[in-house]
């Protein structure tokens, strides 16, 4: 008995799987209209509204320029809402439907299928990151960034933190319904503590270094400073190390809490 | 039956699963399935069938025992054995927004030497399905779909865990022939049921899965073998089981008594019921009721059901009140 006994067919590849894989999930996402319209829509025009709330005085004495927190701002509501809340969702509807369970039992690799799962729902979220940074920085005459690497790297530790952190939430949620309870808490504290709506600067300076400390925050700090460029050394490496943390402890949350199958 | 090793396509030892809770769903099974032969996991709700499905298919590890497919462990070297096997889950799970040709081309994706679409869909009949989406299908046609894929990687080994449950007569005997095709093309098939005529029909071996362990095993004719066929009559009026002919004598090794029903169990069907028969006739007596039956691959698996259930909640036709009709 040796695996000769297939013959000449060719076994499948973890980039063939995957696409396959992606390419399923991508036509589920098109075809959800309420998340689709969650994940495109909304990371657009949420970032206005916080150009109407947030004062120009408020920020006075900051350094702090509106347009630069705007894109801050857009580039967070479109890793929440695209990537994070988009994932939750997809995870524990595949989970629920017993799609995980039933994709378990063939070639793909574990890692695999949440990847694939997750594939469609990153690249719109990194497509928004790209719009939405460049039509800020049109319409806000906010010019280049000045070192762009660290909004890139951000970007991309904010993709990997949304999906690791999507996953753990997944395996907190029961229900469909009950994930998006689930994923208010980080939105909220997101959209508030991280600067996001309010630049932390805003805030006093023993609160700020806590919520400096938030999954989303070094996230924020780094996109903002590579657009600015007034990142020192330090706070960027501050920076890299809680990103990194958190998605470290999110893996764990994930060991932790991830489930395959419906509870019983 | 003489196996040598490297034919054991499944080979199974002293398995047991536990679950979190402490639960312990099988416990200490040992069987094992040649290279080509249908082996059917017969039993009831609960048995252990699915749990012990699993760590075949390598979805979980055991907690103790020893699980080879092919001469592997499925569960630590799940890249040797998966693009080797098919498996298709009780409950299968597929996106509900796809559709069946979409359904299909994933997994095609995600599988070795997959068939091309129009013979996956052809194998199953559901060719005229492929643009509808998996939510419109009938429970029937979600098990096909299943199926299908399960079929698609033309595996040597398919699991099919109770694959014609919610199928009406005709895509049950559609899908029986399905897999004695297979099963003659040289496929090794595990099968879960809880349908005798299925596993009397297609499995040239079976096991009887009972509290998560194997309670009876063998060819159905042996399995069936090991049962006493039955006997059965109401006592004529007046009568006791005392005045019938010293029932050891007969054959008989074991009787029941249920109001005035009687029940006997033997092994000698023709001696012992020639020897009523004859009785009743000198008694002049009429044995209304009379069942006689041997024994069939059913009986046995009530047999160990009514075993499991026995003792002090018996239901009614397990109920034993040995001698004690007066």
């Amino acid at each position: 008995m040796s695996t000769l006994d297939r013959g000449m067919s060719a076994l499948t590849t973890p980039a063939g799987r995957l696409a396959a894989l992606s390419r399923a999930e991508l036509t589920l996402l098109g075809r959800n209209k309420s998340v689709l319209v969650t994940a495109l829509v909304i990371p657009l025009i949420l970032p206005f509204t916080v150009q109407t709330t947030l004062k120009e005085s408020a920020l006075e004495g900051t350094g702090v320029q509106i347009g630069e927190v705007i894109l801050t701002a857009a580039v967070g509501f479109a890793l929440l809402f695209a990537v994070y809340n988009a994932v939750t969702t997809v995870f524990v509807v595949r989970r629920e439907e017993l799609v995980f369970k039933r994709l378990r039992t063939g070639e793909l690799r574990d890692l695999e299928i949440l990847t694939g799962a997750a594939l469609p729902s990153v690249l719109i979220g990194l497509a928004q990151c790209v719009v939405v940074t460049v039509g800020a920085a049109l319409l806000l005459d906010l010019g280049a960034p000045a070192a762009v690497w660290w909004s890139v790297l951000g970007v991309l530790l904010g993709l990997g933190l949304c999906v690791t952190l999507a996953a753990a939430t997944a395996g907190l949620s029961r229900t469909p319904e009950s994930a998006q309870v689930m994923v208010l808490p980080l939105m909220f504290v997101s959209m508030i503590g991280s600067g996001m709506a309010v630049p932390l600067e805003v805030f006093p300076d023993r609160l700020a270094s806590v919520l400096e400390l938030l999954p989303l925050s070094p996230v924020m700090t780094l996109v903002r400073g590579g657009w600015t460029g007034e990142l020192p050394a330090s706070e960027a490496l501050t920076a890299l190390v809680v990103a990194v943390a958190w998605i470290v402890l999110s893996v764990f949350a994930v060991r932790r809490w991830f489930r395959w199958e419906p509870r019983r | 039956m003489n196996t040598t090793t490297e034919e054991r396509v499944i080979d199974v030892t002293d398995l047991r699963r536990t679950y979190a809770g402490g639960f312990e769903a099988v416990r200490g099974i040992t069987f094992h399935v040649g290279k080509g032969e249908l082996f059917a996991l017969l039993g009831t709700n609960g048995a252990g069938k699915t749990s012990t499905v699993e760590l075949l298919e390598g979805l979980a590890r055991p907690a103790a025992g020893q699980v080879r497919i092919l001469g592997h462990d499925p569960y630590a070297e799940r890249t040797a054995v998966r693009p080797r096997i098919g498996v298709m889950l009780q409950e299968g799970g597929f996106p509900a927004e796809l559709t069946v040709a979409e359904t299909v081309r994933m997994w095609a994706g995600c599988t070795s030497g997959a068939r091309p679409l129009g013979e996956a869909l052809e194998l199953v009949g559901l060719a005229k399905r492929a643009g509808v989406r998996v939510k419109q299908l009938s429970g029937g046609e979600k098990r096909r779909l299943d199926l299908a894929l399960a079929l698609l990687g033309r595996p040597e080994v398919l699991f099919l865990d109770e694959p014609t449950t919610g199928l009406d007569a005709e895509g049950r005997a559609e899908t029986w022939e399905l897999v004695r095709e297979l099963r003659d093309r040289g496929t090794t098939v595990l099968l879960t049921t809880h349908y005798l005529e299925e596993a009397e029909s297609l499995a040239e071996r079976l096991a009887i899965l009972h509290e998560g362990e194997i309670a009876a095993t063998g060819t159905p004719a042996e399995v069936t073998a090991s049962q006493p066929s039955r006997i059965s009559f109401e006592l004529p009026e007046g009568y006791f089981v005392g005045d019938l002919p010293p029932l050891a004598g007969l054959g008989v090794t074991g009787h029941d008594v249920v109001g005035r029903t009687v029940q006997l169990r033997t092994p000698e069907l023709q001696r012992a019921a020639t020897g009523l028969l004859l009785w009743a006739q000198q008694a002049g007596v009429e044995l209304r009721g009379l069942d006689v039956r041997s024994a069939s691959l059913e009986e046995a698996f009530l047999q160990i059901a009514r075993d499991m259930r026995g003792g002090e909640h018996g239901d009614a036709h397990a109920v034993r009140t040995k001698e004690t009709v007066a």
